[in-house]
């Protein structure tokens, strides 16, 4: 029987959370298609990783090793060859992660498998896989297909599928394998974690959020947007493209390289919504979001739009809301 | 140190609108304002500071129609020494895989301690192309990097992770770093430094000069083949206030203080 593998990611003893997302979607594939659906965990002690991914799974295949204990794309890359030349799955599935993008291009090249990267979904058409995935920062969508081959690879975007435990849970079957490395990797070495530097304000607790993006246009413009925030009672924060320019540091930043929030408002100036931005602040309660662009993501996932210059709006409400200020007190 | 970098001719397309063409495959191009790719400025400008500090050559590789010179151009005013452009009719529709076969025939016939370039393009995204060529080169890589720090031989490089960390790895020299943004300023451009790129050549290669065949390259040569573009179907959409700007204010001041939060 054919099988479908998902690689299981996990970072400092934690399953991450795409593992489940991943072999939820891999499971409708591997009904529709009647295969085997395969979960495959690399690293050092993950028998226990292994029994939670066994309620998803119908085979649970685990390569244990020392060597394994944190992400190496080079380490990845040798087993999971191994494993795929035995296996033949007819679809191997990663995650577009920090360790999806490192692993999965570099090891479709070496099987020569054909790989669609970040997609937002998958299906099986006959036997050519067909993926649909987002270009030009989330405007446009494409429907493509992959060559014609026994086995395809993909890497799936975050937070595109609700992670479902079977019901009745998989039971699977947990196979451990010996790891096939027999020396340390010496071209690539994992050295250590870096912890961003401690911030002066914690924005995952703010009730309250002004999140600016590159519609601000010049860092002339942050104390236009820092007055606003302090009148709303909101602290600052941003997307991307402000923290590469500098004009914030690196604990403001919402989104997926970022900080996850979900306060009570969230006031998006200026951010277009690319999907990293959004995975980060989607579950606000109250998202507002000005942009010039009408067609700028962030207003599917805004509860309110304003299609407008944010240098028009922003001195107004800051006025509105000194006016509402005074006539409570 | 002998630095190569490639870069992307790629339409602006943040605040632009976008329209969908004819054939339904690609998106209409007329109107657009072209730029070297986001990702690729940081990746040259890393690979500048690098060559002003070590020394070496650096030298910019792009594939594109003649319209790419400007990118090319561009890398050349910041501090490239020199430039490879190649293009074919043929090439047209080549994915990651395809591209970086392109690349490959080239890179293999120079002299490199390292390759820089993007980790994504701003058109198609993949975040692809680096690893595959490293693949191909045989030499280590590494995704969303941050920081380089150059040894004798190897690279120390943070890598960027999920939620704010990242890890710092260890990686022996000739390698290939596909740099995420942030991890420099990317500088402006001086008129001399325009004045002196126009002066200089850029080498035109086309699919002969590879030594690949037709069936290697475009869509033949792909792993992927797009099918149609569309709009993505909107799945929610935000309720729009109109007004003048003091009207829309008073609008969203009332929506705000209705949920009890001025």
């Amino acid at each position: 029987m054919a099988k479908i593998f998902v690689l299981a990611e996990h970072r400092q003893g934690q399953i991450r959370d795409i593992t489940f997302e991943l072999l939820t979607k891999a499971r409708e594939l591997a009904e529709k298609t009647n295969a085997e659906l395969c979960a495959v965990i690399l690293g050092k002690n993950v028998q226990e990783h292994a029994k939670a991914l066994a309620e998803y799974a119908k085979i649970v295949m685990a390569v244990e090793d020392p060597k394994l204990e944190n992400f190496n794309s080079e380490a990845y890359k040798r087993i999971l060859s191994k494993l795929i030349a035995e296996n033949k799955p007819s679809l191997v599935i990663l995650g577009h992660t920090s360790y999806g993008v490192e692993l999965a291009p570099r090891l479709a090249a070496a099987l020569n498998t054909p790989l669609a990267t970040d997609c937002i979904d998958l299906t099986f058409e006959g036997d050519t896989l067909a993926v649909t995935r987002q270009m030009y920062g989330g405007k446009v969508n494409a429907k493509a297909v992959l060559r014609k081959a026994d086995t395809y690879m993909v890497t799936v975007r975050q937070a595109t599928f609700t992670p479902k435990k079977p019901e009745p849970p998989a039971n699977g079957q947990i196979t451990t394998i010996p790891s096939p490395l027999t020396e340390e990797i010496v071209e690539k070495r994992f050295l250590q974690y870096v912890l961003p530097p401690p911030g002066g304000v914690d924005i995952t607790t703010a009730e309250k959020l002004v999140g600016i993006g590159r519609g601000i246009k010049d860092q002339a413009n942050m104390p236009l947007m820092e007055d606003l925030a302090k009148t709303l009672g909101a602290v600052l924060a941003c997307s991307r493209p402000i923290v590469d320019k500098g004009w914030l540091p690196n604990d403001r930043q919402v989104g997926s390289s970022g900080k996850t929030v979900k306060p009570k408002l969230y006031l998006a100036l200026g951010i277009s919504g690319a999907f990293q931005h959004v995975l980060g602040m989607k579950s606000s309660d109250l998202i507002i979001a000005v942009n010039k662009d009408p067609k700028a993501p962030i207003f599917s996932f805004a509860d309110y739009g304003v299609v407008e210059d944010l240098f028009k709006i922003v001195p107004s409400l800051k006025n509105k809301i000194n006016e509402t200020k005074a006539q409570k007190t | 140190m002998d630095i190569i970098v490639c870069v992307k001719h790629v339409p602006e397309t943040a605040e632009a609108e976008l329209k969908i063409d004819i054939s339904g495959k690609t998106i209409d191009k007329a109107g657009l304002v072209f730029d070297i790719n986001e990702w690729d400025d940081y990746a040259l400008e890393e690979a500048v500071r690098i060559k002003e500090k070590l020394g070496g050559t650096v030298t910019a590789i792009t594939i594109g129609p003649q319209e790419s010179e400007s990118t090319l151009r561009k890398c050349l005013a910041r501090g490239a020494d020199k430039a490879i452009r190649l293009t074919d009719p043929k090439f047209e529709g080549s994915d990651a895989y395809a591209t970086a076969k392109i690349l490959y025939s080239v890179i293999k016939t120079l002299h490199y301690d390292l390759i820089l370039l993007g980790a994504q393009a701003g058109d198609t995204g993949n975040a692809a192309t680096g690893p595959i060529l490293a693949e191909m080169l045989n030499i280590p890589h590494a995704a969303m990097v941050k920081k380089i720090e150059l040894g004798s031989g190897t690279a120390k490089v943070n890598r960027e992770l999920e939620g704010g960390f990242e890890e710092q790895l260890e990686i022996r020299l000739p390698a290939l770093f596909a740099v995420s943004t942030g991890i420099n300023e990317p500088r402006y451009v001086s008129i001399m430094g325009i004045r002196k790129a126009m002066q200089k050549e850029i080498k035109v290669l086309s699919l002969a000069d590879t030594g690949l065949a037709e069936t290697d390259v475009g869509i033949a040569g792909s792993w992927l083949n797009i099918e149609r573009l569309y709009v993505p179907p909107v799945e929610k959409q935000a309720e729009f206030l109109k007004g003048t700007p003091d009207e829309i204010a008073t609008k969203l001041v009332e929506i705000i203080k209705s949920k009890g939060l001025i």
